[in-house]
C-alpha cells in the first residue's frame, strides 16, 4: 500500500470532493528526544459532500479505525468531527483524520455510515441519545447508554434549552449549583 | 424427522446487570437453542457517572485529570494520560522529554498489572483456581513497585498538563530493575502454564473466535484485534511520549504459534507477550532517560490562566492496556471548563466483537469468552445524570454460569 503525506492526502480529498471540501488543517508536533512528530489532519466537508468523504477515506486505506464521534454545541450549529485512524500498522506512520461536518440546528440529521463501517453503530447511537442528531438510516435506533425511562427530547451534550434541565442535576451538599 | 420440518424454538437468556464474567455490571441477552447460543446482544449503561459531563460544566482541566484518573480503576493511567496530551494539544503545551520517558515508564507498569491480572481472572473463570492464585501473587510485586514508584497503587495521580508531578530518581533505579528481573525470572514459568497445559487449551483454543476481517469491520483495538492479526498498536503506529524513540513492534500470535486462529488461546499469547514488552520497554526507558525538568509549567495558576485563555483543539491517544483510548478536547477563550471532552475507551469497541464471537458457543464458555476481550465496563460508560437502574430480569446468575463454567473443564479433564 503507497502512503501519502498530510499534503498529498489533503490534496486527494479535494481532488475527489471538489468544492465539497471547506477546510484543511495540517497539525503536527514534535515528540520526546528523538523528535518523530505527531501527525493529524482536520478536514472538513460540507454535509452534502459527507458520505463521499468517508468514502474517500476508505480508499486511503481499506479498513480506517473509527475511534469515535465527537459532537459539540456550538450555539447555531452542532459540529460532528468523525475520528478516525488511517495507515495504521506501519511503524510512525499512523496519522489521525478528524472529519468535521457540522450541521445548523434546524436539521439535525446525518446519514449513516454503518453500511460502509459496521462498528459505527455504537457511536452513531450515543450521538443521537447525547446530542439529539438525527442517524438517517441507523439499522438498530435504541439508545445505547441511556436508561429506557429517560424522558424523550433531553439531550445530555446540549448546551441549549434542550439540555437537561436543572432539577435533573443533582448537586451535593456543599456544593453550589452553577 | 418432524422436527426439522418444524421451527426450531429459541430461547433469550438475559444476563446481568449483574456481569457474567468480571465484577462489574453489564446486560447480555443471549438467545440459544439447546446449549448453542445462536445470537447475543449487549446492553450497556449501568455504572454511568456523568464524568464527561463534569468536565464540561463543573471542573476545570486540571481538576478533570483527577476525574479522568477516577474514570477507570485499572487504567488510570492511560486516561490521564490521553487527557493531557490532548489539552497539551490544544494549548500549545510541550512536556519536556524526561516526563515523555517516566510516563512511558508507569503506563508499561500499568499493563503489566493489568494483564497479569487478566490472566488471574481468565484462569479462574475456567476454574483453574490455582494459577488464579498463582497469577495474583505474581502481580503483587508490581503492584509494589507502582506503589513504591509513584507512591499509591491504584490512582496515582502522577500526571499534569505539561508534565508530571513526581519524578523517578536515580536512587529508585536499582529497586525498579529487581522488580523487572523478577519478572524476567518467572516469565517462563507463566508462559509454560498458561500455554502449555491441556486444561487450558482444551478450554480455550478454537473458542471465541474472531476474524480478521470482523475484527476490522468492528474496530476492535488492543490485544483483542492484535490477536486477530490487525497489527493495530498506538505505541508503534504513532509518536507519542517516549515510544516515538523506541522501536516497538505490534505483538500477534503467529509469533508463537505460526498462525494467527483468533480464539482465546491467541488473546492469552497476546496479553502474556504484551508484558514481557512492557519490561522490555521500561529497561529501555531506564537507559535512555534524558536529565532535565518534568513540568512545563510549575505553577498552577499561570497553567489554569493559560488554559483559560486558550482556543483550540487536541486529540490525545494513548495505548492502554485493553486498546486504544483517544480523548478529544475543544478549549474555548474564555471559559475555564473544556468546552468539549469525548473519552472513547478501548471496551466501547470491543463489545461489538461480543454477538460475533459468541455465536455457536456453549453457554458455559461464555464466562471465559467474555473475559477474553478483557472488557471494562466502567471506562465504556461515563456519561448520564440519573441513576435509576434497569428493571431487572435476569434468571441466570454469575454463579450459576461459573458453575457450568467449572462442570465443563471437570467433563474435559476426565
Amino acid at each position: 500500500m503507497e502512503l501519502l503525506s498530510p499534503g498529498e492526502i489533503v490534496d486527494s480529498f479535494k481532488t475527489a470532493l471538489g468544492d465539497g471540501v471547506i477546510d484543511a488543517k495540517i497539525y503536527e508536533r514534535e515528540v520526546a528526544v528523538k523528535k518523530n512528530k505527531f501527525r493529524s489532519l482536520w478536514v472538513e466537508v460540507k454535509k452534502s459532500a459527507f458520505r463521499d468523504a468517508v468514502e474517500h477515506i476508505c480508499h486511503l486505506q481499506e479498513y480506517p479505525h473509527l475511534a469515535i464521534i465527537s459532537s459539540s454545541d456550538l450555539g447555531a450549529e452542532v459540529e460532528l468531527i468523525y475520528h478516525f485512524t488511517i495507515y495504521y500498522g506501519y511503524h510512525l506512520e499512523e496519522l489521525s483524520l478528524g472529519l468535521r461536518v457540522k450541521l445548523p440546528k434546524s436539521d439535525l440529521r446525518i446519514p449513516t455510515i454503518t453500511d460502509i463501517i459496521p462498528g459505527a453503530i455504537f457511536t452513531e447511537r450515543e450521538t443521537q441519545e447525547m446530542m439529539g442528531v438525527e442517524v438517517v438510516g441507523i439499522p438498530d435506533k435504541r439508545r445505547l447508554f441511556l436508561p429506557e425511562d429517560f424522558p424523550e427530547g433531553v439531550y445530555p451534550w446540549r448546551k441549549d434549552e434542550k439540555g437537561p434541565p436543572d432539577d435533573m442535576l443533582r448537586v451535593l451538599p456543599g456544593r453550589e449549583q452553577k | 424427522m418432524m422436527q426439522e420440518e418444524t421451527k426450531k424454538a429459541t430461547y433469550t437468556i438475559p444476563v446481568g446487570p449483574i456481569h457474567p464474567a468480571l465484577k462489574e455490571p453489564i446486560r447480555l441477552a443471549l438467545t440459544v437453542d439447546g446449549e448453542e447460543i445462536v445470537d447475543a446482544d449487549v446492553f450497556v449503561g449501568q455504572v454511568h457517572r456523568g464524568i464527561e459531563w463534569l468536565g464540561m460544566n463543573r471542573n476545570n482541566p486540571v481538576q478533570s485529570i483527577y476525574l479522568a484518573e477516577r474514570i477507570c480503576g485499572i487504567c488510570n493511567i492511560s486516561h490521564p494520560f490521553s487527557l493531557v496530551m490532548a489539552v497539551e494539544q490544544a494549548a500549545g503545551i510541550t512536556p519536556p522529554p524526561r516526563a515523555e520517558y517516566i510516563r512511558a515508564i508507569i503506563a508499561e507498569m500499568e499493563r503489566i498489572h493489568s494483564h497479569l491480572l487478566w490472566a488471574g481472572v481468565a484462569a479462574h473463570e475456567i476454574g483453574f483456581d490455582t494459577v488464579f492464585y498463582l497469577v495474583w501473587r505474581v502481580r503483587e510485586e508490581i503492584m509494589d513497585l507502582v506503589e513504591y514508584v509513584t507512591g499509591n497503587r491504584v490512582t496515582k495521580a502522577m500526571f499534569q498538563i505539561g508534565g508530571l508531578r513526581r519524578d523517578i530518581t536515580e536512587e529508585q533505579f536499582p529497586r525498579i530493575r529487581q522488580s523487572l528481573d523478577y519478572y524476567k525470572s518467572v516469565f517462563d514459568q507463566l508462559k509454560r502454564v498458561f500455554l502449555d497445559d491441556k486444561t487450558i487449551q482444551m478450554r480455550t483454543r478454537n473458542v471465541g473466535i474472531l476474524k480478521k476481517e470482523d475484527a476490522l469491520k468492528l474496530l476492535i483495538c488492543g490485544p483483542s484485534g492484535r490477536a486477530s492479526g490487525v497489527p493495530k498498536d498506538v505505541r508503534q503506529d504513532q509518536p507519542y511520549a517516549a515510544y516515538a524513540d523506541l522501536d516497538i513492534k505490534a505483538i500477534t500470535p503467529d509469533m508463537v504459534t505460526g498462525t494467527v486462529v483468533g480464539d482465546v488461546y491467541d488473546r492469552i499469547i497476546v496479553r502474556l507477550l504484551e508484558v514481557k514488552q512492557a519490561i522490555e520497554i521500561i529497561e529501555q526507558c531506564l537507559e535512555k532517560m534524558p536529565p532535565g525538568p518534568i513540568l512545563a509549567q510549575p505553577k498552577i495558576a499561570v497553567l489554569l490562566k493559560a488554559l483559560t485563555q486558550a482556543e483550540g483543539e487536541g486529540i490525545g491517544r494513548a495505548e492502554a492496556p485493553r486498546g486504544e483510548v483517544i480523548h478529544y478536547v475543544r478549549l474555548e477563550a474564555g471559559q475555564s471548563t473544556l468546552a468539549t471532552w469525548k473519552v472513547r475507551a478501548p471496551t466501547y469497541v470491543n463489545l461489538m466483537a461480543v454477538p460475533t464471537i459468541l455465536k455457536g458457543m456453549q453457554i458455559a464458555d461464555v464466562p471465559i469468552i467474555f473475559a477474553s476481550l478483557d472488557p471494562c465496563m466502567s471506562c465504556t460508560n461515563r456519561m448520564i445524570i440519573t441513576d435509576r437502574a434497569l428493571r431487572k430480569k435476569s434468571i441466570m446468575s454469575y454463579e450459576e454460569m461459573h458453575r457450568l463454567s467449572l462442570q465443563k473443564t471437570e467433563k474435559l479433564r476426565r
